[in-house]
């Protein structure tokens, strides 16, 4: 029996990197079982497994809290990035003047302000949130002021011929052009807003109901519960690759049926 | 603007020059006239500035000096690029009906236009295609319906055939001269091939470079419409010479002269 090529190609996509995972679990349990490593230094996958399972209250309440921190500064990011991607495109003024302010956000490491952040906004959800907005935002703006900028040129003198308004030429040219840049950029803040929430829960360091994954690994750390740290960490790294999944669907539902990013490749 | 009689000026340059930020001069001395219902061709080597002068004509540029006037008012341009210069994103109905969208005209009534517009490039089975489904040559008949879908009164073209093959090139130029006397319009058009310049126009001007300038202008004064006979006709080949040589004399070396000689 033949697949079609395409459809062959798919299941490929799914199945050759479920077989490296299936081959480095397998190799590690190996290892971890014939050289007796001991449990505080790395626990095999089937201790962490059976550690998800068991602490699952716990673990899965820490997840929620922290891709409720994450998404909600990925949307924060979505939209003060985009607004101030649309600023930057009504003159080169405005950017030239206030580009660099956005390029600062970007290159001074969140650990050093968080605790600033902390301290300045008494509500502790809104503090980790910002952090993590401040860490996402940059590739979203960048990206996308990017995308409006680079309108096809001879599209933009045929925009001026038919005497379109700013507005017009903003709304039909511009924007369309920027999805793509849009999207690479939000597939970057997708995975950098949970980095920015992790790190923020970090530089908290507080427990109770709004207790992160980070508290999590900060405690087993403590209590030398490392299966425990394992086990948020495989969640975090799931929640990661899950956020990137989705902004590539998304990104696809946009795009699929007319930029050469999403087009099928000829075999 | 109706009811102009063929043959009167349409749009008036005169004494154009046009240098750039960095002071190299683009165009000098540029006196001409374009008429209703003509087919105007400019031809010249690269660099010449003959793109530059189409901008201007377009109003996308101004002149460093001289005036682009327009008798009886700023007329409705359509502009064709070498490119198709297609919203990627857009349907064909859409891509054609963008000027009259950008002109906020009724969605019935700018319908109808665009079917019209799409029959006249034979693409109306093609109205709901996205351009990358569409060939080169089908690509560039959207650009063009495009470009036609105003009624404009001047039709500007700016090599609009060069990225195309030979044969596409061909049949092109055909259709274009049938649209060009069947919808009585005004046609400026830009190319750098003589055989192209000469099978079109009912005028053309030889272009030079550095500082470009119109060194020739004369009338095609061959019957309409043209066939492919005309292109194997002694007077195809004495007007392609003339061109050739004004082109070459103007702007080239002794090599170029040599050459076309």
């Amino acid at each position: 029996m033949t697949m079609q090529p395409d459809r062959r190609e798919r299941w490929l996509r799914i199945i050759a990197p479920a077989c490296v995972g299936v081959v480095v679990l397998a190799l590690w349990q190996a290892l971890v079982v014939v050289y007796r490593v001991p449990v505080y230094l790395v626990p095999s996958p089937l201790v962490v497994a059976r550690t998800l399972v068991s602490d699952r209250v716990l673990l899965f309440h820490a997840l929620a809290s922290t891709l409720g921190v994450a998404l909600a500064a990925l949307a924060v990011a979505i939209v003060a990035g985009v607004g101030a991607a649309l600023l930057f495109a009504q003159s080169r003024w405005i950017e030239t003047s206030l580009f660099p302010y956005a390029i600062l956000l970007q290159v001074t490491p969140i650990v050093s302000i968080a605790p600033l952040i902390i301290i300045w906004v008494h509500d502790l959800w809104v503090a980790l949130v910002l952090c993590a907005v401040v860490v996402a935002i940059f590739p979203v703006i960048s990206n996308t002021t990017l995308g409006l900028r680079s309108a096809d040129p001879g599209l933009a003198d045929l925009f001026r011929i038919a005497g379109a308004s700013r507005w017009q030429t903003l709304w039909r040219l511009r924007v369309p052009g920027a999805l793509p840049y849009f999207f690479g950029g939000l597939r970057i803040a997708s995975g950098l807003a949970l980095i920015g929430a992790v790190v923020a829960e970090f530089v908290a360091g507080t427990g109770g109901a709004s207790a992160g994954l980070a508290y999590q690994i900060l405690l087993a750390g403590m209590q030398l519960d490392i299966p425990r740290m394992f086990a948020a960490l495989a969640l975090i790294a799931a929640a990661g690759v899950a956020l990137f999944a989705v902004t590539s669907v998304l990104a696809h539902a946009a795009l699929a049926r007319w930029h050469e990013s999403e087009l099928p490749r000829e075999p | 603007m109706t009811g102009s009689a063929a043959g009167s000026t349409l749009i008036e340059l005169s004494g154009i020059a046009k240098t750039w930020p960095n002071g190299i001069g683009a165009l000098t001395g540029i006196d001409l006239d374009i008429r209703r219902g003509e087919f105007l061709t400019l031809v010249g080597p690269s660099g010449c500035g003959k793109s530059t002068l189409l901008k201007l004509i377009a109003g996308l540029t101004r002149p460093t000096q001289g005036r682009v006037i327009a008798r009886g008012g700023p007329p409705r341009i359509g502009f064709v690029f070498q490119a198709p210069t297609l919203m990627p994103w857009a349907r064909v109905s859409a891509n054609v009906r963008l000027p009259l969208d950008l002109a906020r005209m009724p969605r019935a009534h700018a319908d109808a236009r665009v079917a019209d517009a799409l029959a006249r490039v034979g693409l109306v089975a093609f109205a709901g295609s996205l351009p990358r489904e569409l060939s080169g040559g089908m690509q560039m008949r959207v650009s063009i319906a495009r470009a036609l879908v105003t009624e404009p009164d001047l039709l500007l073209m700016d090599e609009p055939f060069g990225a195309l093959d030979e044969f596409t090139r061909q049949r092109m130029d055909g259709e274009l001269l049938a649209l060009w006397s069947a919808q009585r319009l005004t046609v400026v058009f830009v190319t750098h091939s003589i055989q192209e310049a000469v099978f079109l126009s009912t005028r053309v001007a030889a272009m030079a470079a550095r500082p470009g300038r119109i060194v020739d202008a004369w009338e095609i004064d061959e019957p309409c419409p043209r066939t492919d006979a005309f292109r194997l006709s002694p007077a195809f080949a004495a007007h392609a010479q003339r061109l050739s040589l004004r082109v070459a004399e103007a702007g080239g070396s002794e090599l170029d002269r040599a050459i076309a000689r």
